[in-house]
């Protein structure tokens, strides 16, 4: 930490303190958007250390609202999906529903207005939401791990897959070397993100996050109801120009409507929504059908492992099934016998993860088989369980 | 501190025993039980018992435990009735009902954690271990952490904040 004082030319004896601090200001959290990290902490100034879990992330995510809403890092067509879908929306109900209303039935902006709720909070579930993440193996369980596949093999390198049978398929268990985890079965790391999500589907820029265990059912529920709404709006559109076109001209009716848009989001976003539908019917993965994992192959008895051989058993699991609580906790408290999670290994590149300073136990070194004695207990499940499910209004946003 | 606190609140006859595991005992080594992938993604933890635990815990208890907390797991994941309707009804207020009330799995979160709690304090720490709740390493693993007591290392520090002090 050093101090530099210099003195300003003019006016008696006043001075500029720089403080610099090399250890916590050098490597801030990744997750320091503009929107939520407060700044490392400086001597002389009040205590600013990161106070929840959502701070320290090292994923490359974004947090908002104190850590209740977190999404991807690049959210620049979310917006744009926000305001594809307000416009359509708001023209349609400004310029068609009045005539359709008095016209035909005030039923018609009831039904589109409820619609046009349902996606909208669909999107927002979807979009801010956690995924499905996995959090990253803390430095005991990154070296019990090394230690293990140290051990089972002889040749360098040591291969890093396990095989698993389930239902009577063999499937490989791949290590992940960002998050040092092996990978539970269909999972995958999303490299935007930088985590590894449970059920990964696909990372979708339109919602702003990746699609994975947790906001699979969001997405297409939003998807879904989005082509009804496209669909509806689209034909009641038609209707409104098809029954003014009778008095005024066609032309001048199709230029006060949103159709252009509708036209085209119709075909994409109904294509999209079959396409779900049927991997949810075969309990796929946008991710596992892309790969081709499960396709018959010749000599091979391929068969998809995870499905409940049902189409209807596997559409009510896939969106009814119970919804698995967050493993991230983001806003939870950060203390200072929490365990921090293992450095990344080289070569992963993108620089995302900043070791913090907070832990008082591992300091001296991790020594891998031994632990530092005089390590503090842990936290005790039930504080724990305590901090996790406080009643709060906004748990909405949290599960 | 919280431990003990929290501790006392659920059981004031035992929380000794822990507290007397936090002064007079150092980590000195913890084992991790795998999940068990074999049923597919549902959430089960491998009953293979440790070689690290063969000299402190008998067999039978902790089998019994991890069974206990698979049999939780496989409850609050099944996919029958209740959680048809459960989801049912939550898609028809778009989700909005997640705000007055609890999912099922975190209410049976909730039984684990209190399981756990009592395990703790009734077998485990007498025998210098203590299990972490899976859902603090996410889901992955249960971390059993095994204690020495430091008398039996030969050197004392007099306070368990302090690191690295003692050497083995």
């Amino acid at each position: 930490m050093s101090q530099i004082q210099h003195a300003v030319p003019d006016g008696p004896m006043r001075y500029t303190q720089i403080c610099t601090r090399r250890t916590s200001c050098s490597s801030p959290p990744t997750s320091s958007s503009a929107a939520g990290t407060e700044p490392p902490s400086c001597p002389g100034h009040r205590g600013r250390t990161p106070r929840r879990k959502w701070q320290v992330f090292p994923g490359r995510n974004r947090f908002y609202c104190d850590g209740r809403v977190m999404m991807a890092r690049q959210t620049g067509v979310f917006y744009l999906t926000l305001v594809l879908i307000l416009l359509t929306s708001g023209l349609f109900f400004a310029f068609d529903c009045p005539y359709l209303a008095s016209n035909l039935s005030p039923a018609i902006p009831a039904v589109g207005a409820v619609l046009f709720v349902f996606v909208m909070g669909m999107l927002f579930r979807a979009s801010f939401s956690d995924p499905g993440v996995l959090p990253r193996a803390t430095p005991d369980e990154a070296a019990d791990l090394e230690r293990q596949i140290d051990s089972t093999s002889c040749s360098k390198p040591p291969p890093r897959t396990r095989e698993v049978l389930i239902n009577g398929q063999t499937v490989k268990l791949k290590y992940c070397f960002t998050c040092k985890i092996f990978r539970p079965p269909r999972a995958s790391h999303c490299s935007l993100c930088d985590n590894c999500v449970e059920r990964f589907d696909h990372h979708c820029p339109w919602v702003g996050n990746c699609v994975g265990r947790r906001n699979y059912r969001f997405f297409y529920l939003f998807i879904l109801s989005l082509s009804f709404l496209t669909i509806f709006i689209f034909s009641f559109v038609i209707t409104h120009v098809v029954l003014r076109s009778n008095r005024t001209g066609f032309l001048t009716t199709l230029k006060d409507s949103p159709v252009v848009v509708c036209f085209f989001s119709v075909w994409s976003i109904v294509g999209l929504s079959g396409f779900h539908t049927y991997l949810i019917s075969s309990n796929q993965t946008t991710n596992e059908d892309i790969k081709g994992t499960w396709s018959r192959k010749e000599g091979k008895d391929n068969y998809n492992p995870y499905s409940y051989g049902n189409v209807l058993t596997n559409c009510c699991a896939a969106l009814c099934g119970p919804l698995p609580p967050s493993l991230i906790d983001r806003r939870g408290p950060i203390q200072a016998d929490t365990p921090q999670t293992a450095p990344q290994s080289n070569g992963t590149g993108g620089g995302s993860y900043a070791p913090t300073q907070l832990h008082s136990h591992m300091v001296g070194g991790y020594h891998p088989g031994r632990l530092q004695h005089g390590a503090k207990l842990p936290v005790n499940s039930a504080t724990f369980m305590q901090q996790r499910f406080p009643f709060v209004p906004l748990s909405f946003y949290i599960y | 501190m919280l431990c003990c606190f929290t501790v006392f609140i659920f059981c004031p006859t035992q929380f000794h025993n822990l507290q007397e595991l936090r002064h007079s005992a150092s980590l000195a080594n913890k084992v991790f039980i795998q999940r068990d992938y074999s049923e597919g993604t549902t959430c089960r933890f491998q009953t293979k018992f440790p070689s690290e635990l063969e000299s402190r815990i008998e067999l039978t208890l902790f089998e019994e435990t991890v069974k206990t907390l698979n049999n939780f797991y496989a409850e609050a994941e099944k996919i029958g009735g209740q959680s048809y309707l459960e989801g049912c009804l939550a898609c028809a207020t778009a989700y909005l009902i997640f705000l007055c009330m609890e999912t099922r799995y975190e209410k049976v979160l909730k039984k684990i954690a209190k399981y756990i709690q009592e395990q703790n304090e009734k077998i485990y720490a007498p025998r210098g271990l203590l299990i972490t709740d899976p859902i603090e390493r996410g889901m992955r693993v249960i971390e059993i952490s095994i204690y020495e007591d430091r008398g039996s290392s030969g050197s004392s520090s007099g306070s368990s904040s302090v690191s690295g002090s003692t050497a083995r």
